[in-house]
Parts: C-alpha cells; sequence; structure tokens
C-alpha cells in the first residue's frame, strides 16, 4: 500500500488544566490516501474543529503522532520548526466563507501562496491563471472578490487552497453557504481535484445533502474518531 | 512579491484620499504654524537689514528702540559723527500706530483685500511710523513705485502691505501726508508694514502735544509763580517754548567706515557718551532671542499639541483599519504570511497615509500662507523636517495596530 497523505494516531488534545482541563480530542485515528475526499462529521463540540486545527498546525495537540505526505510533522511535540511554512507549502485551507483578501484580485489571491513561498511573480501567476481555468473561473481572472458571485468565490478558493500543490487540503464546512445543487458541484470539484493533483482532502460537514456522497466518512464523538464506510 | 499595503490603498482609495485630506489639512496648519515663526524672525532680520546701520545707538539701560522704549537729544548724533570709524550717522524715530486715509474713507487696496495689505474695513492700518532723514541711514532701501522724499514735511513712503497707493492722502496725528513712494518687505519686528515720513514731520508726532494740551500746560506754567516771576522778562516765554518743543529722536543709526570693528566704535559710545550702543549681532539676539521669544514658545506649544493630535489621528485611523481586517489577517497568517510582512502592510499604509498627509498640507499651506495678515515663510528645510516628523508619527502611531495585527491568531480564520 502507498504512504498515506495522512496519518493520525492516537491524538490528544486538552485544552486547561486541572478540574478545568477539558478534553477536546481523546484517541483520534485517521489515515486518508492521496487523492481521497474523505468527509469529518459529528455533533457541535465533539471536536472537528479542534481536529482540523491540529492538522493545520495552528494549536499544538497535547500528544500523539501525525504524519503528512509521508512525513512526520508531529510526535509527542512538533518536529517541523516552522509550522508556518508547513502550513503554506504542504496544507491547503478552504473555510466556510471563501475569506478571500478583499485588495487582491482574483489572480493575485491564488498567486500569493506561491509568491510566499518564493516563487517568481511571473510564474505565480501563471500557476494562478491554469487553476482558474482548471475551475472554469478563468474569466473571472482579474476581477475583485466583491464582484463573484458566492459560487465563484468558492472556486477561487479552492483554487487557492491548491496554488502551491500541498499534500492536504482542510476543507472547513466549505459548502455550508450553497443549496444542495452547488453543494453538490463543489463535492465533485474537490473530488476532481483531489484525484488530479493527488492530494487528499477532509471535508469537515454538517450538511447532510453531501454527506452520502463521500466514500469513507470519519465520525467523531467526544474527541473520538470512528471510520464509517458508506 | 505584491505589495499588499499599495493594494489595499489602491482598493479602498476614497477612504485613503479622504483620511489624508483631513490629517494633511492639519498637518498644514502645523507648517503655517512654523511658517509664522520663521515669518517674525525674517521680519526681525528684515528690520535690521532695511536699516542699514551696524550700530544702534540708544538710551542708556534701554534695548531700544525696537524692544523698548528709548528717548535721547537729536543733537547726539553730532557728538557720534565726530568718533573714530564712524562713516555716517542719523536720528531716527520709530512710532507704531494705526495710520488712516485723510477722509476717513476706506483705502482702495485696503478694502478690497484688507487681509493682504494688513488694512482693515475702516481703512486703518496698524502700521510702524518711521522718522528719518533722506539720505541717510534708516531710509527705505528701495522703492517699488514712485519717488523718494524730496520734501521737508508732508510727503510719506509707505509699504505695498499698508494698502495705500501713490497720491494717497493719509493722516498721521495732527497733519496729511502724501504717499510719493512705495516700497516693499520694510516691516517692523511685529511684522507692521512701516510708513516712511521727515524726521522732523515723525519728532512732531510722537512727542508734541495737541493744542488744548499746549493751552492747558501754558496756562499751568503761567500760573505757577517759580516760572513766571515779576522782574525777570522773558523767563514765562522761554520755559513755554522749552516745554512745546521737542528734540528727542528714539535712536540714532550709525554705519561704520570699512575696516572698523562695530564692537570698538561702540565702546567709545558707551563709555564717553552715558548712551547704550548695540552691534547688528546683539541687536537680533534683541530681537529674535527676547522680544520673539514668547511668540516662539507660544507657537512652539502648538506645533507639539498638532504632533500629537496628528499621531492620535493617524493612529485610530490605522488601528480601526486594522480592526476591520482581523479575518483577513488571520487567513493571511494562516496561509503562511509572515509576521514581517503583515507588520510592513500595515507600517507602509501608515506611511502611506502620512505622505498623502503631507502633500496636502504641504500644498494647503502654500496656499494660503499668503493670504495671512502677517508674513508666513514656508522653508523647503522646515518642509523636510516636517516629512520627517510625519513620517516618525506615522510609524509610532502604526505600533499599535501591527501590535493587534500580531496577536491575531490564525485560527481564528477556522470555524469552530
Amino acid at each position: 500500500m502507498a504512504t498515506p497523505a495522512i496519518r493520525i494516531e492516537g491524538l490528544r488534545k486538552r485544552y486547561g488544566e486541572g478540574e478545568a482541563a477539558v478534553d477536546a480530542l481523546k484517541d483520534v485515528h485517521m489515515t486518508v490516501a492521496a487523492g481521497e475526499v474523505v468527509g469529518l462529521i459529528g455533533p457541535s463540540g465533539s471536536g472537528k474543529s479542534t481536529l482540523l486545527k491540529c492538522l493545520g498546525a495552528v494549536i499544538e495537540p497535547s500528544a500523539g503522532r501525525m504524519e503528512l505526505g509521508g512525513q512526520v510533522i508531529y510526535d509527542n511535540g512538533w518536529v517541523i520548526p516552522d509550522l508556518r511554512a508547513l502550513r503554506r507549502d504542504r496544507i491547503g485551507f478552504i473555510f466556510q466563507a471563501p475569506y478571500l483578501i478583499p485588495f487582491l484580485d482574483v489572480t493575485d489571491n491564488i498567486a500569493l501562496l506561491p509568491m510566499l513561498a518564493g516563487q517568481p511573480d511571473a510564474q505565480a501567476r501563471a500557476r494562478a491563471r491554469e487553476l482558474l481555468e482548471a475551475l472554469d473561473v478563468g474569466h473571472r481572472a482579474r476581477a475583485q472578490p466583491a464582484e463573484l458571485s458566492g459560487g465563484e468565490q468558492q472556486r477561487v478558493s479552492i483554487a487557492r487552497a491548491l496554488a502551491n500543490r500541498p499534500p492536504v487540503i482542510l476543507a472547513d464546512e466549505p459548502t455550508a453557504p450553497l443549496d444542495s445543487e452547488r453543494a453538490l458541484a463543489v463535492v465533485r470539484l474537490l473530488e476532481q481535484m483531489a484525484a488530479q493533483h493527488h492530494t487528499a482532502i477532509i471535508v469537515v460537514t454538517h450538511d447532510e445533502k453531501i454527506i452520502p456522497t463521500f466514500k469513507r466518512l470519519y465520525h467523531i464523538r467526544d474527541g473520538c474518531t470512528h471510520e464509517v464506510r458508506t | 512579491m505584491i505589495s499588499l499595503a499599495g493594494r489595499d490603498i489602491l482598493h479602498s482609495w476614497g477612504k485613503f484620499v479622504l483620511t489624508g485630506l483631513g490629517l494633511g489639512l492639519l498637518i498644514g496648519v502645523t507648517l503655517s504654524m512654523a511658517g509664522v515663526y520663521r515669518g517674525m524672525v525674517d521680519d526681525a532680520r528684515a528690520l535690521l537689514n532695511n536699516s542699514g546701520a551696524d550700530l544702534w545707538v540708544v538710551q542708556q539701560d534701554t534695548q531700544g528702540p525696537y524692544a523698548e522704549s528709548s528717548s535721547l537729544r537729536d543733537d547726539v548724533v553730532r557728538g557720534v559723527l565726530g568718533l573714530a570709524g564712524v562713516e555716517r550717522a542719523a536720528n531716527v524715530t520709530y512710532l507704531t500706530m494705526q495710520v488712516r486715509r485723510s477722509d476717513g474713507a476706506p483705502g482702495a487696496a485696503a478694502s478690497s483685500d484688507p487681509v493682504a495689505t494688513g488694512g482693515d474695513a475702516s481703512g486703518e492700518v496698524r502700521a510702524m511710523v518711521v522718522g528719518f532723514e533722506p539720505g541717510q541711514p534708516g531710509e527705505p532701501g528701495y522703492l517699488v513705485a514712485g519717488r523718494h522724499l524730496t520734501r521737508s514735511h508732508y510727503e510719506a513712503v509707505a509699504d505695498v502691505r499698508t494698502g495705500f497707493a501713490l497720491g494717497d492722502r493719509i493722516r498721521i496725528r495732527r497733519h496729511d501726508y502724501t504717499v510719493v513712494g512705495l516700497t516693499r518687505r520694510m516691516v517692523s519686528s511685529g511684522g507692521d508694514p512701516m510708513v516712511f515720513i521727515p524726521l522732523k514731520d515723525a519728532q512732531e508726532a510722537q512727542f508734541l502735544k495737541d493744542n488744548d494740551a499746549i493751552l492747558n500746560e501754558r496756562a499751568r506754567t503761567a500760573a505757577n509763580p517759580a516760572f513766571n516771576r515779576p522782574g525777570v522778562p522773558g523767563l514765562l516765554e522761554a520755559v513755554q517754548a522749552a516745554q512745546s518743543a521737542n528734540h528727542s529722536v528714539n535712536a540714532i543709526l550709525v554705519q561704520v567706515r570699512p575696516g572698523f570693528d562695530p564692537e570698538a566704535v561702540a565702546a567709545p559710545i558707551r563709555r564717553w557718551k552715558h548712551l547704550e550702543a548695540y552691534t547688528r549681532v546683539q541687536m537680533e539676539e534683541i530681537l529674535v532671542a527676547k522680544l520673539i521669544a514668547t511668540s516662539a514658545r507660544q507657537i512652539g506649544m502648538f506645533l507639539v499639541i498638532l504632533a500629537i493630535v496628528s499621531a492620535a489621528i493617524v493612529a485610530f485611523i490605522i488601528y480601526t483599519m486594522t480592526l476591520g481586517k482581523i479575518r483577513e489577517i488571520a487567513v493571511l497568517k494562516l496561509i503562511g504570511t509572515r509576521d514581517r510582512t503583515i507588520a510592513g502592510m500595515i507600517l507602509q499604509q501608515a506611511l502611506g497615509l502620512g505622505l498623502i498627509g503631507f502633500v496636502v498640507g504641504k500644498v494647503s499651506a502654500t496656499l494660503w500662507a499668503p493670504v495671512f495678515p502677517k508674513y508666513v515663510l514656508l522653508e523647503p528645510a522646515d518642509a523636510l523636517r516636517g516629512l520627517v516628523v510625519v513620517m516618525l508619527i506615522c510609524t509610532l502611531a502604526s505600533t499599535l495596530a501591527i501590535r493587534v495585527a500580531l496577536k491575531v491568531d490564525p485560527a481564528a480564520a477556522i470555524g469552530g
């Protein structure tokens, strides 16, 4: 079996200390292959966002082990010193709302990531245009984010997540503001992008419309994950 | 790499320009305040330059004639002329007063542009009346229109800022004078334009009492048995004549022969004539360091307050703008933007705002400076210093917003 893009073993996260301590994650295990889209569901307060933040290297877990693209990033402590570079180069983020930078046009919203990684401007913009074409929003390349429809903005945010060719994309309820038809279209798009770019995508969702579309789901409850095959 | 600050400014240029405009007007006021101070210093120097003197001889124990009242007899000049090293010496009088047209009507220039000319709607002008001897030190250096005084009485040369025109009749005390010449940049240390009249007329204007007062004084003298003794013919007339005549001036302006040190010429005047003599350097010290020192401190206080207000405004604006971008900053940090890039963006925006403000301020100050009633001197070096201070203030003001931005948690971009 090929090395999984994401492997999490015994991940724990505790907030606070002593009697006030809360165990948001108690025993999380997860494996996602490259090119696979996996759903992560669970009730409010079950630990979905905490898991996403741990995977996104924005908060530090309390214990466990995490691998991204075959590289151990956490083993009872961060293994990689530069978490900012890790987030920039190896993790793509898609948010509930697109959160595009309002003062950059569509192309530069995407090109900013390769530029931050040190790519020349022309090369970064070429990469942005390539992704915009692939996501059928190439004609809006020079538009400002405020000029785009909700669906177009979400496509641009997907393109931004793919800009640095990360092995992992974390999508935080990406279909929440969309109707059924558009929500399903976004999931199909994510599957298509995952397959094309060999990227593992974890989609955190409450959206019952799209849950049946996932081949594999992780259900998180009380800080523990359970795999569900659909 | 994209300039995030530049893009943000372009994206919300209206907000930036309007804010910069407001800040710019404040900076314009600040530059004008500095210009007012420079103008006062320049006026003081112009006064010294225009007098054409190397030494000012004044009453003992006074710092006259500009800073304090000074009075000395007009025949002292003869003794001064005899001293070694004195090229020329002449009496002068200075009297600051309201001068008006003799018909009482507002002057044409004064009424049409009272601010630019220093006049007011009633046609009166606050002016320094200078009494001088034609061809001697104290005479206006150059004319822009008309001619110098050629008659002994009742002619005047006026600075253009009085608003008077050639041929105008102006009233000084009891007499009317015809304006025969116009000069420029002849002002007192307080910035009042000068009106030059013959020395004798000026002595009268300054020291001679009105007719009623003279009559009253004569009656008082006649009633005094000490001055009206029987058997002493001519005593009363002599005393009365002495009372109504005047032989005082405010100062003697001295030009020193080439090769002589003004200080060396001043020493015997102080020692043997029992008068005070000031060199150019000493007189400049009196005018700049003493006469306008309080005004300078006043303006300095205004400058400090304006700088603090500007800093507070920039800090508040940048802080508010940063608070409005917290989510974007969280996203930028989440996707790997360095802290220094985000700090740089905020700093550049603050500096951009300062730059817009400075340009608006400089243009505003340049446009409104000529409208001020007194001379406002905007020096390029002050503008340069102002730019540096504005940039420093903006840098300082941005630190609060930068602190807030750097505290933004990238996790804030992820919901839940």
